[in-house]
C-alpha cells in the first residue's frame, strides 16, 4: 500500500467560462495515488468529479495547477492513463474481441499477440464466450465488463474510472464491484475511482478522498486500513460501518454548509 | 383496458400497404384515362405509356437516354461526394476550417441552381461538364453541411475512449469517427443522390441532345404526353432503385447499426 507515488495532482483548478458567467468547477485539488493503490473519490453530483478525472486523463485542460504521472506533467490523453467512462463507450461496430484489442491495435501490437492478450482480459472480466458478440447484444453490466477489459488490456499505468457502475442496477453493481475487487487483488493495478456511492467507496477503496461542492475541492481523506478480502458481506461489519458513518457525516456537514450559504 | 394495444407491424403488412398506395394511384389513373374523364392529350392511358416504353426499348433510345442520364448523375454526384466528404469532416473537427468556409457555404446553398444555369452555359457551353457542374452545384453545398453535421454528432465518449486508449489524431478519424459516422453518411448520400436527379432534369432541359430530361422537354413540343409520362415513370423508377440499392449498401457497410423501426 505504501508503494511509490504514481499519480500526483497539485493545486488543480478549473474555471469554466469567463467574467460574470465563470463557474469554478475545481479549486486547489491535491491528491496522490501510489502504485497498486485503489483510491476512491466520493462527492455529491456536480462537485466536479468528472472534470477532475477528465483533466487527469488529458481530455480537459486545467486553468491552474498540474498533474504529474511518475513525476512528469501530463497534458494530452495517452495510453498510460486508461479510462472507463460514466456512460457506455464501446465501439458499436466492433465485436467484444475487437473492442478489447483496440488499444493494442493502435500501438501496432502484432495480431496474434493482440488476440491472445485480449482473450486473457475477456476471460478475466468473465465475458468468455462473448468474444464475437456486438455491444448491442450485451446487457449494461456486460458492456461495462467489456469496457473494463478494453482498458485493462492496454495495461495502463493508472486506471481512471468515472462512476463506471453508476448506470447499473443494484445487484449487477455488487457483482461488478466484487469483480473489480478480485481483479485488483490479482493484478494490483493502480486505480483512481470516482463514485457518489458511499458503500462502493468503502468496499473498494484503500483510501477515500471526500469532495465538496462549489467550488469542488478535496474536503478530507480517509484511510481504510482494513486488511483481508472484501465482499458485499463486509459492508455490515462494524469497522466498515464506522468508515461509512465518517464519510456520511462529512457529506452531511458539507450539505449543511452549502444550505446555509457556507 | 387495452382495447387499442399497439400491434407490431409485420414486414408483409408494410409491403402490402406500399403496394396498395401505388395500386390506388394506378387505379385512379386507369379510371381517369380509360373512362375518358380527362382528354388523352393531357392524360394518356397506361397502355399507351407502356406501349411507348416498349417502343423506345425496341429502337434503343430508352437505354441510350437512361444511360446518359445515369452517367451524368453519377459523375456529378461522385465529384460532390469526393470533395464534400473530407471537407465536411474537417469542418466538424476544426473550428478554424469551419469559421473559414461555413458562411460562404451557407450563402451558396441558398442560391437556386436554376439561377446558376445561365452562368454555367456561359462558362462551360453545352458540354457534358456543364451538366456535371449543375449537379455538383445542386448537391455539394448541402452535402458538406450534412456531412459536417453527421460527423459532429459522433458520440464524444467514443472519441475520448479512443484517445485514452492511445489513438493518435489520424487514427481517431480512421478508426472511430469514420465508422461511427458511416450509417449517417450513407443516409446523406442517399438523400443527395435523389436531389441530383432533380438537378439532372434541370440540366438536360436547358441544353442537351439526349437524356431523360431532354426527352421530356422535346415531347412537350410535339404534345407527346405518353412520352412525357414514360419519362417521368422511368425517372421515378430509377430513383426508387437507387434508393433501394443505397439501403442495401448501407446495411452491408454498417450491419451493426440499429435502426428505429427495425424488427426485434
Ligand atoms: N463544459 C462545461 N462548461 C461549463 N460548465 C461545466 C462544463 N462541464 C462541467 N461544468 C460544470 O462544472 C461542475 C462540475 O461538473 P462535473 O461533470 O465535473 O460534475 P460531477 O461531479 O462529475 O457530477 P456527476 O456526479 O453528476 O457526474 C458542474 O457545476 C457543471 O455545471
Ligand atoms: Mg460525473
Amino acid at each position: 500500500m505504501s508503494g511509490n507515488e504514481k499519480l500526483r495532482v497539485r493545486a488543480l483548478g478549473r474555471v469554466y467560462g469567463e467574467g460574470a458567467q465563470a463557474v469554478t468547477a475545481l479549486q486547489d485539488v491535491d491528491l496522490t495515488v501510489r502504485e497498486s493503490e485503489f483510491v476512491m473519490i466520493v462527492g455529491p453530483s456536480g462537485c466536479g468529479k468528472t472534470t477532475l478525472i477528465n483533466i487527469i486523463g488529458g481530455l480537459d485542460e486545467q486553468t491552474s495547477g498540474e498533474v504529474l504521472l511518475d513525476g512528469k506533467p501530463v497534458c494530452a490523453p495517452g495510453a498510460d492513463r486508461g479510462m472507463v467512462f460514466q456512460g457506455y463507450s464501446l465501439f458499436p461496430w466492433l465485436t467484444v474481441q475487437k473492442n478489447v484489442e483496440f488499444g493494442l491495435k493502435m500501438k501496432k501490437v502484432p495480431a496474434a499477440e493482440r488476440a491472445q492478450r485480449a482473450k486473457e482480459y475477456i476471460d478475466l472480466v468473465g465475458l468468455g464466450g462473448f468474444e464475437n458478440a456486438l455491444p448491442r447484444q450485451l446487457s449494461g453490466g456486460m458492456k461495462q465488463r467489456a469496457a473494463i477489459a478494453r482498458t485493462l488490456a492496454n495495461e495502463p499505468e493508472v486506471l481512471l474510472m468515472d462512476e463506471p457502475f453508476g448506470a447499473l442496477d443494484a445487484q449487477t453493481r455488487v457483482v461488478m464491484q466484487e469483480l473489480l475487487a478480485g481483479i485488483s487483488r490479482k493484478k494490483h493495478p493502480t486505480i483512481l475511482f470516482i463514485t457518489h456511492d458511499i458503500d462502493e467507496a468503502v468496499l473498494l477503496g484503500d483510501r477515500i478522498y471526500v469532495m465538496s461542492r462549489r467550488p469542488g475541492t478535496i474536503r478530507d481523506v480517509i484511510e481504510v486500513d482494513i486488511p483481508g478480502e472484501r465482499n458485499h458481506h463486509s459492508l455490515v461489519r462494524p469497522e466498515f460501518i464506522a468508515v461509512k458513518e465518517k464519510i456520511m457525516e462529512m457529506l452531511w456537514q458539507e450539505s449543511m454548509d452549502a444550505a446555509s450559504g457556507r | 383496458m387495452s382495447g387499442k394495444k399497439k400491434r407490431p407491424v409485420s414486414r408483409k403488412e408494410t409491403t402490402a400497404l406500399s403496394l396498395l398506395c401505388f395500386g390506388l394511384i394506378i387505379g385512379f389513373w386507369c379510371l381517369a384515362s380509360y373512362g375518358r374523364w380527362v382528354d388523352e392529350i393531357f392524360l394518356p392511358t397506361p397502355t399507351a405509356v407502356l406501349g411507348r416504353i416498349v417502343e423506345m426499348a425496341k429502337d434503343g433510345s430508352l437505354w441510350a437516354n437512361c444511360r446518359e442520364s445515369i452517367s451524368r448523375v453519377m459523375i456529378g454526384w461522385i465529384w460532390s461526394v469526393l470533395i464534400a466528404l473530407p471537407m465536411g469532416m474537417l469542418m466538424a473537427n476544426s473550428k478554424r476550417v469551419s469559421a473559414f468556409v461555413q458562411p460562404i457555404i451557407e450563402f451558396a446553398r441558398y442560391l437556386p441552381v436554376v439561377a446558376l444555369v445561365p452562368l454555367t452555359l456561359l462558362y462551360l457551353g453545352i458540354e457534358e461538364t456543364q451538366k456535371y457542374t449543375i449537379i455538383f452545384l445542386g448537391t455539394f453545398f448541402q452535402l458538406v453541411l450534412m456531412v459536417c453535421d453527421t460527423v459532429s454528432s459522433v458520440d464524444r465518449n467514443m472519441i475520448n475512449a479512443a484517445l485514452t486508449l492511445g489513438a493518435g489524431r489520424f487514427q481517431v478519424y480512421r478508426e472511430v469517427i469514420f465508422p461511427a459516422a458511416l450509417p449517417g453518411l450513407m443516409d446523406d448520400f442517399r438523400l443527395t443522390v435523389g436531389w441530383a436527379w432533380t438537378y439532372l432534369v434541370v440540366a438536360e432541359m436547358v441544353a442537351a441532345s439526349n437524356g431523360l430530361g431532354f426527352m421530356i422537354l422535346r415531347s412537350q413540343r410535339y404534345l407527346a404526353t405518353d412520352t412525357i409520362f414514360a419519362g417521368l415513370l422511368l425517372i421515378g423508377l430509377i430513383g426508387l432503385i437507387t434508393d433501394w440499392l443505397f439501403r442495401l449498401l448501407s446495411r452491408a457497410v454498417a450491419p451493426w447499426q440499429e435502426r428505429l423501426g427495425d424488427k426485434k
